[in-house]
């Protein structure tokens, strides 16, 4: 293997799947046609300007892109530094990112002749926006979900259920985001033949973490082209919250030839550093092999996964895509925590000051980038992508709340 | 060829099991170690897994019971070892180990040929087969790629899709372990889904072996009384064995 390099290229992946040493396909035989016909396939795909053109309609009319990137001006003063800017993914259509990604799969699982979609959720947000993209074009959709998130995140299991796709709760291991994607893959291990497996993050094997990050880099090329528009250059710093990372991947990729952009991404660091209480293998992990892929995760010392724990469904999980790592390891991006409390108290700042409700996944990014605000000058910029609104969490933080009360 | 899980019901039973696989003259010994994400294993062996785990079992412990045991069977024991393991533990660490501890072969169900070469050649250095899988979703170009690099033999899977006890097997098996026999020197082997003495009739004169798993682990698993679990599963590989 490659040792990783000083300086983060955004020519990656390579033929293998390989960012830097990270990546590659570390899964069944069985599913090896399929991730080979996959990449093929959104090779072709890249190339199709019809292709193009009809994702790109889609995400004007569907979705209603480009989403607006906000300067929230009342938390800016409160916090007392930096501006604070919001590239609003939550304006979306179904409240969060997830669409973006899940209406490009859903075009390349028709292109690829598959009848038939599975997905795995964390929050709810992915299950959401796959069975949305499933109903638009009319396809049968089944969504894992474990049963510890299906309790936590009802809204959206209503939601899901509502647009007519099938939920599985998953009831092994820890019952979460995890567990959702070993019954996903299990599924897919045996109906490969004419089901695609809309993965909901960078993670997995090669193709999945750069198809993700392509259809997520929306986001951070809006961005570049409206930061020019609203104030006239690049950020100083951009902040995004880290689960599997599919909203930093899609905010940072875009910037990362531009070197002066400080790129940070929080982790969730739950309730503290010890093992277990957190779900940060980027700041605790080492890089290992979970669900496919070689990258950051949080193993114990004979590679069996590790328990985590975050407040936050969507962030409730022990690896991470294996771009993040490879933007680690060079240095390019950096990487923290942010603790659920003080993603509660983002939550409440950016709601009380701004009237929006942020996802418990966003509010991590939120509190972040405060802090990052708070110790710079007045006429810097940090950009923070909201990648979620907060309505599938209110019953979540009020639960929350009166546990910390108590 | 049977496969247990090291350490389900505990390592004791482990040992016993080998030593009775031994005596009833089966060809090789699968060993899974168990893992907390297998995702090519369905509920009968994903549950083995947690109740091992969930006894603290380590890959150290499982090495040294297969050692104190090798030593007393003829039968050759390969472990069943996804490569978050392999890769944790050290490639070169964990090729050294078994190998110390009598074992003869290494099946690594999420590591297809083109991430094994760092492992292949470890483990052909030590003289320690590296046992690969072909699959019905295999192209032939690909089950070519696989041919010369497995050693020890080749491990066809019978199905697509995760392990577990099936009545009726598909109809191309046949034909494809025949295409691998007569493309490489390997015996073939066939598992996923092998549970009934009929399949055992069906396919046993196409091919060099077969793999009983699921179908022996949940066996143990509803075996109410602890002491009669090596029994019940002796019976069960008799029977089968009788259609030989």
């Amino acid at each position: 293997m490659a040792s990783s390099s000083t300086t983060a290229s955004g020519n990656v992946p390579d033929h293998d799947g390989r960012f830097g040493k990270f990546g590659g396909r570390f899964v069944p035989e069985t599913l090896m046609h399929a991730l080979d016909q996959l990449t093929n396939e959104y090779k072709k795909a890249q190339r199709d300007p019809q292709f193009n053109a009809e994702l790109q309609e889609l995400f004007r009319d569907f979705v209603g892109r480009p989403s607006p990137l906000y300067f929230a001006k009342r938390l800016s003063e409160k916090v007392g530094g930096a501006q604070i800017w919001l590239k609003r993914e939550d304006t979306n259509h179904t409240g969060a990112h997830k669409i973006n990604n899940t209406l490009g799969q859903t075009l390349l699982a028709i292109r690829m002749g598959k009848t038939r979609v599975i997905c795995e959720t964390g929050a709810g947000q992915h299950g959401v926006a796959t069975a949305t993209a499933c109903a638009r074009f009319g396809l049968p959709c089944v969504v894992y979900m474990g049963e510890e998130d299906v309790r936590r995140q009802a809204p959206n299991v209503r939601s899901i259920k509502l647009l007519g796709a099938e939920i599985r709760p998953v009831t092994s291991g820890s019952r979460t985001l995890r567990d959702a994607i070993n019954e996903a893959m299990r599924d897919w291990m045996s109906s490969v033949h004419n089901t695609h497996y809309i993965i909901g993050s960078v993670v997995g094997p090669h193709p999945f973490p750069m198809i993700v990050r392509d259809y997520q880099s929306v986001i951070g090329l809006e961005t570049i082209q409206q930061s020019r528009e609203k104030f006239g250059r690049l950020p100083d710093t951009v902040v995004a919250c880290v689960g599997g990372g599919s909203n930093a991947a899609g905010m940072f990729f875009p910037f990362i030839d531009q070197a002066k952009v400080e790129l940070v991404g929080i982790e969730a660091g739950g309730l503290g550093s010890a093992p277990g209480e957190h779900a940060s293998p980027l700041s605790f992990g080492k890089p290992g092999v979970l669900h496919g892929s070689f990258s950051y995760v949080m193993q114990d010392v004979d590679g069996q996964t590790c328990d985590v724990h975050s407040a936050s469904a969507g962030l409730d999980y022990p690896g991470v895509g294996p771009e993040h790592s490879y933007w680690k390891d060079s240095g390019r991006v950096r990487y923290t925590d942010c603790k659920d409390s003080d993603a509660l108290a983002g939550f409440y700042e950016l709601a009380r000051t701004e009237g929006i409700l942020a996802a418990l996944e966003t509010s991590h990014a939120v509190a972040g980038a405060m802090e990052i605000a708070r110790e710079k000058k007045r006429d810097e910029i940090v950009v923070v992508c909201l990648s979620g609104r907060g309505d599938k969490d209110a019953a979540e933080i009020e639960r929350l709340q009166s546990l910390s009360k108590k | 060829m049977p496969f247990i899980t090291a350490g389900d019901p505990n390592l004791a039973t482990t040992a016993e099991l080998i030593r009775a696989f031994d005596r009833l003259d089966c060809s090789i010994c699968e060993i899974g170690i168990p893992y907390s994400d297998p995702i090519a294993d369905g509920p009968v062996i994903q549950a083995s897994y947690t109740r091992s785990l969930q006894k603290k079992i380590t890959v150290d412990a499982i090495l040294e019971t297969l050692g104190a045991t090798s030593s007393q069977v003829r039968l050759p024991l390969v472990t069943m070892v996804s490569y978050a393991i392999v890769y944790r533990i050290g490639v070169q660490a964990y090729v050294d180990a078994a190998l110390a501890n009598g074992v003869s072969g290494l099946i690594v169900p999420d590591l297809p040929v083109e991430e094994a070469p760092t492992l292949s050649a470890v483990c052909r250095e030590s003289d320690v087969s590296l046992i690969q899988l072909v699959t019905p979703t295999t192209s032939r170009e690909r089950a070519k790629r696989i041919l010369d690099t497995s050693t020890g033999f080749i491990y066809y899977v019978s199905v697509t899709g995760i392990t577990g006890e099936r009545t009726e097997l598909p109809p191309e098996i046949v034909e494809n372990v025949k295409w691998l026999r007569e493309n490489g020197d390997l015996p073939v082997c066939i598992g996923f889904g092998i549970s009934e003495p009929e399949h055992v009739r069906q396919l046993a004169p196409h091919s060099d072996g077969l793999i009983v798993g699921s179908a022996i682990v949940r066996r143990m698993a509803v075996e109410p009384d602890p002491n009669r679990v090596v029994a019940s599963v002796a019976a069960y590989i008799e029977s089968l064995q009788a259609e030989l």
